[in-house]
């Protein structure tokens, strides 16, 4: 029985339904609460901390000991900052960690903390990054004149050639609005400290726990023999969780320090205010169209505002230098001119989240082809047809190579599925009632599954990339797979488990998958960039097939036959045209117990590989079917569809799930959420009342249609699927508002595209005003 | 986020409630439903010393109709009107307002008195109050008065209410089956607070409109009855050239607003919001 490509139900499913899923908060209830006291300003210098006598309290100058977080690119026009753990004079944005107290429980703790007094002289705060860019601007580190802490630049020799050849020159100012990935479960650390050995353990919920590991020890200065780092159950975490934040060093430092254990449950106001955020960028493009819709080059100024520090260890190059080398998406041309700037400013850093650029240039890419297929006369799935990609492999003009994929195919899918023909029926029907429809497309590229070439080009100092895996089966036949990468949601286990299943011919059942704890399993990168099917499966199938190989061998010594005719399957390794067969448990056994008589083998089966692959594209197309209410500008979905080829599915409804997720997020993006500062960059959306998750009220049946192109560049044959969604709803949901409301001319290029702008450009042009 | 200390206390009856709230007044909080209060306490914008919970008092536990009224005690939850509560127009309006009122797992504890009592500008019950002229039975040591909607309501969180009195029943006029009704909501997610909404009511004899109810909330600081357009919809024939008469509505109650803005929404689109929620309610019990 063959398991990849089953529907299988996530092994993790049991526990985390029947409550027994162990979260960070549920092992910290005997730890002392910590609570963090956090800047009420954005921008100012600390004059005074006035402490109360009477509890636990540290400031930064406790801490001075203590290197700052300073990740590092190495590249001419990268920026190093340093981010204090706690600041000493100066704080750089609203909700920046300034003390810390440990008392015996949260609420207690929160009371002391409202009884620390920080004096701050309040100076003007950078919030706006448009604004920062100014050459008047103050710069908000000392160490950055211009505010501009990285700046990728490239301009092809055909560029200017392009651009006097076009016949329509398309320009377009896209806004996307800054957001939080907003992940279920909120940051969370619990540092417990061993008096008997010294050591630390802190159990978080974090994506990188290896990661962490060395960027705490480095920061702190002890050996990362000295801590253990644990990844529990994680609910959720959308690149968010990637990052080393203060809080976790502090955690450690205190444990140490104070020789108990501490916790820091974080609560939504500090998530919204202090964890990671994403995707405020403003793209600035210009796009040379031949007469028949040909992209014959591109121009583009990308800022994203990377807020007050650069994250660790990807550093702020990740949603600028993205921008850069990806804005050419899925479409075939040659001239390529860019400039993409990180952007520091007063406010939370920003992190990967779910996408990272994608969301925002897949938007800024297809509401361009829109416009250009308006103005030329052109359907907007033939100007699309006319320009994506169909010879493989392709090289972008940034040089990257993309593998076998299926741009068209995936667009005349999903449209087929949508039955264009019949929708545009209805749309003039129901227009004529003054109800107003549209439809809208995305297609775009998701690279996925990149090891270390891809992070070596960005320059950076901590190359991530390959994934290392330890395959055991024991003397029983069961099997145990440590893996570096790690998990917080997606059912990678029950994934990795099918893979296994059939490298070795045993049930997933029986495959125990341990991750997320650096004392157990082999140094890896964790769980980012759609990355752990292709690359911690790619090392799961290689470390399984050498076990697998051993097993054929010993199947091969005992039934006297050559191991090319074992087959492993259901449990037996049986001889191909014969009916001899062993079972896998008694080939296990004999492994260990009787090893000497397998000559030139060593005793047991244990292997080990490692995976580090260059990347794969998986490719998809949206289609957004919309009706717009013109009297309040409120939009509902009517249907979703999404034709995707991620390669091989390994579990088919683990990749639905991933593509239903990605979609809801693409929802919020294109409708609900965003971050809101005021001027002086005090946040306005601190709780789930002002910032808007979508609910499932909000999100309708996601449609998905599989393509599985088969590439070489994944040993799986599987590509990463853990983004596509987010990428490509908001293109999609946008040109099907722009579509249906195509009578008023009105084209909308901001993120998200809320009831109150929608209605904003429908008074704009004049439509239901009562006037 | 989590409350600062507080004394939690449970009468066992009302008169115990009333004693305690006249010793203990601003100092206490009565804690209902919670669905409210206790974030807000959890935020630390509330930070009440004490709270009365008053969930054991049976004698504010009822709800029926009594002498052409409705009668909803304190403990009265949202969940209570999910079917009708009461035959005729109100019941069926109660029912379809109470599904815009947060969330399932919140209706089943929140109370329509403590909606009344908190006084969000954005409530519904608070403009179902307003705009259908309810009476509010507020109660003390001191002895009991009734309070008209249109003077209970002072602005944003602020009511009638004495700091030792308890908003014990709510009564609401029942409708006879000739009235007709309409809400309407526009709200950014399933049961998220309104950023315009509108209730509309007409009674209507021999093809025409003889009473008239219209209010609009989720603007400025409390509900707003629309006593103006009431007026001009009366005499009103309702058949189809009602139509032009609901836009001419429509058109005015904008006009009859001055909202605040916020993030949400700012008041030139808060002025459309109304405008399209009293359009959509007249049409609904109108057209």
């Amino acid at each position: 029985m063959n398991w990849i490509g089953r529907r299988l139900p996530r092994l993790e499913d049991p526990a985390l339904l029947k409550g027994g899923g162990s979260y960070v908060a549920d092992r910290a209830s005997k730890a002392a609460a910590v609570c963090f006291v956090r800047s009420p300003v954005a921008r100012g210098t600390i004059v005074d901390i006035e402490i109360p006598s009477d509890g636990i309290i540290f400031t930064g100058r406790d801490l001075v000991d203590v290197k700052p977080i300073r990740p590092i690119l190495h590249r001419p026009d990268y920026v190093a900052i340093g981010q204090p753990v706690l600041p000493v004079d100066r704080v750089s944005f609203c909700g920046q960690a300034i003390a810390v107290v440990v008392a015996d429980d949260p609420a207690l703790a929160e009371d002391v903390a409202e009884q620390v007094f920080v004096d701050i002289d309040v100076a003007d705060a950078i919030i706006d990054f448009e604004a920062a860019l100014a050459l008047d601007a103050t710069p908000v580190h000392p160490d950055a004149a211009s505010n501009v802490l990285v700046e990728g630049r490239m301009r092809t020799q055909g560029l200017d050639k392009a651009f006097a050849d076009a016949a329509e020159i398309v320009t377009l100012d896209v806004r996307s609005h800054r957001q939080s990935a907003a992940p279920m479960e909120n940051r969370g650390g619990l540092a417990e400290y061993d008096a008997a050995s010294g050591r630390v353990t802190l159990t978080a919920s974090v994506q990188m726990p290896h990661m962490l590991r060395t960027g705490i020890a480095d920061t702190l200065g002890m050996p990362e023999s000295d801590l253990r780092v644990i990844a529990p159950d994680v609910g959720g975490g959308f690149g968010q969780k990637m990052s080393l934040f203060p809080e976790y060093v502090v955690l450690v430092w205190l444990a140490r320090k104070l020789k108990r254990s501490v916790a820091w449950i974080e609560d939504r106001r500090e998530n919204l205010l202090a964890s990671a955020h994403g995707r405020d960028q403003a793209f600035s493009l210009r796009g040379a169209f031949a007469g028949d819709g040909r992209l014959l080059g591109l121009d583009a100024d990308l800022r994203s505002n990377i807020g007050a520090f650069s994250c660790y260890p990807v550093t702020c190059g990740v949603e600028p230098l993205m921008a850069f080398a990806e804005l050419p998406g899925p479409y075939d041309f040659a001239e390529y001119g860019v400039r993409s700037r990180g952007v520091t400013t007063n406010t939370c850093m920003m992190a990967p989240y779910r996408g990272v650029s994608r969301p925002t240039l897949t938007f800024s890419m297809e509401r361009m082809m829109d416009v250009a297929a308006k103005r030329l006369g052109i359907d907007a799935a033939e100007i699309r047809r006319r320009n994506l990609i169909k010879t493989f492999p392709h090289r972008s003009p940034t040089g990257l190579v993309y593998d076998e994929g299926s741009y068209l195919q995936a667009m005349e899918v999903a449209l087929d599925a949508a039955d264009l023909p019949a929708f545009r029926e209805r749309q003039a029907a129901m227009r004529e009632r003054g109800q107003y429809l549209g439809v809208g497309l995305s297609v775009f590229s998701e690279r996925t599954g990149y090891g270390t070439p891809a992070y070596a080009a960005r320059g950076m100092e901590i190359v991530p990339g390959y994934e290392i895996v330890d395959c055991s089966m024991d003397p029983s036949g069961d099997v145990v797979l440590r893996i570096g990468s790690s998990p917080h949601g997606q059912g990678l286990k029950t994934s990795l488990a099918q893979l296994v299943s059939d490298e070795l011919g045993i049930e997933p059942q029986r495959i125990r998958i341990i991750s997320g704890d650096t004392d157990a399993t082999p140094y890896g990168w964790g769980t980012f960039a759609s990355r752990s099917m292709v690359i911690a499966g790619g090392a799961s199938k290689l470390a399984a097939g050498k076990v697998a190989v051993k097993l054929k061998t010993i199947a091969a010594t005992l039934m006297e036959t050559s191991p090319d005719n074992i087959e492993l399957k259901d449990g037996w390794a049986r001889v191909s045209h014969s009916n001899q067969a062993m079972e896998i448990g008694a080939l296990a056994r004999a492994a260990y117990h009787q090893s000497h008589r397998f000559k030139g083998l060593l005793p047991g089966l244990h292997e080990s590989a490692v995976y580090d692959p260059g990347g794969t594209f998986s490719n998809a197309c949206h289609v957004a079917m919309v009706e717009v209410d013109i009297e309040t500008g409120g939009v509902r979905i009517e249907r979703f569809l999404v034709a995707e080829d991620a390669g091989v599915l390994i579990n088919p409804m683990i990749v639905d799930g991933q593509i239903t997720g990605g979609v809801a997020q693409g929802i919020a993006n294109a409708l609900f959420e965003e971050i809101v500062y005021d001027d002086t960059g005090n946040l306005l959306t601190a709780s789930f009342a002002d910032y808007l998750p979508p609910t499932a009220a909000e999100i309708p049946e996601i449609e998905i249609m599989h393509m599985e192109t088969v590439s070489p560049e994944s040993v799986t044959k599987a590509k990463g699927v853990g983004e596509g969604g987010a990428i490509g709803a908001p293109a999609a949901i946008v040109n099907a508002i722009c579509d249906a409301l195509s009578p008023f001319g009105i084209e909308l290029f901001e993120l998200p595209a809320t009831p109150q702008r929608i209605r904003e450009a429908l008074r704009r042009a004049g439509v239901a005003t009562y006037a | 986020m989590k409350a600062a200390a507080f004394d939690y206390l449970r009468p066992a009856s009302l008169g115990e409630a009333l004693a305690l709230l006249a010793t203990h007044k601003d100092d206490c909080k009565i804690l209902a439903g919670g669905q409210s209060l206790v974030p807000a306490m959890n935020f630390r914008l509330a930070r009440p010393a004490i709270l009365i919970d008053i969930n054991d008092l049976d004698e504010l536990d009822h709800l029926r109709a009594d002498a052409g009224q409705l009668k909803i005690g304190a403990l009265t939850r949202h969940a209570a009107f999910h079917r009708p509560v009461v035959e005729g127009p109100l019941g069926t309006l109660l029912a379809k307002v109470v599904r815009h009122i947060a969330h399932y797992p919140i209706r089943q504890r929140g109370t329509f008195a403590g909606s009344l009592s908190h006084a969000d500008p954005a409530s519904e019950w608070c403009l179902v109050a307003t705009t259908l002229r309810a009476e509010m039975v507020a109660k003390s040591a001191r002895g009991e008065r009734v309070i008209a909607a249109s003077d209970f309501f002072h602005g944003t969180f602020t009511t009638a209410l004495e700091p030792d009195e308890i908003l014990a029943e709510i009564r609401l006029p029942i409708m006879t089956p000739d009235w007709r009704v309409g809400f309407y909501e526009f709200s950014r997610r399933a049961g998220d607070f309104a950023l315009g909404m509108a209730v509309a009511a007409a009674k209507v004899e021999d093809g025409t409109i003889r009473e008239a109810r219209l209010g609009v909330g989720g603007v400025g600081d409390r509900a707003i009855r629309l006593g103006a357009l009431e007026d001009q919809l009366v005499g009103t024939p309702a058949s189809s050239d009602v139509i032009d008469s609901i836009d001419r509505i429509a058109r005015e109650a904008r006009g009859m607003i001055e909202p605040s803005g916020d993030i949400h929404a700012s008041p030139e689109y808060r002025r459309d919001l109304i405008a399209a929620s009293v359009k959509r309610a007249l049409t609904e019990a109108l057209a």
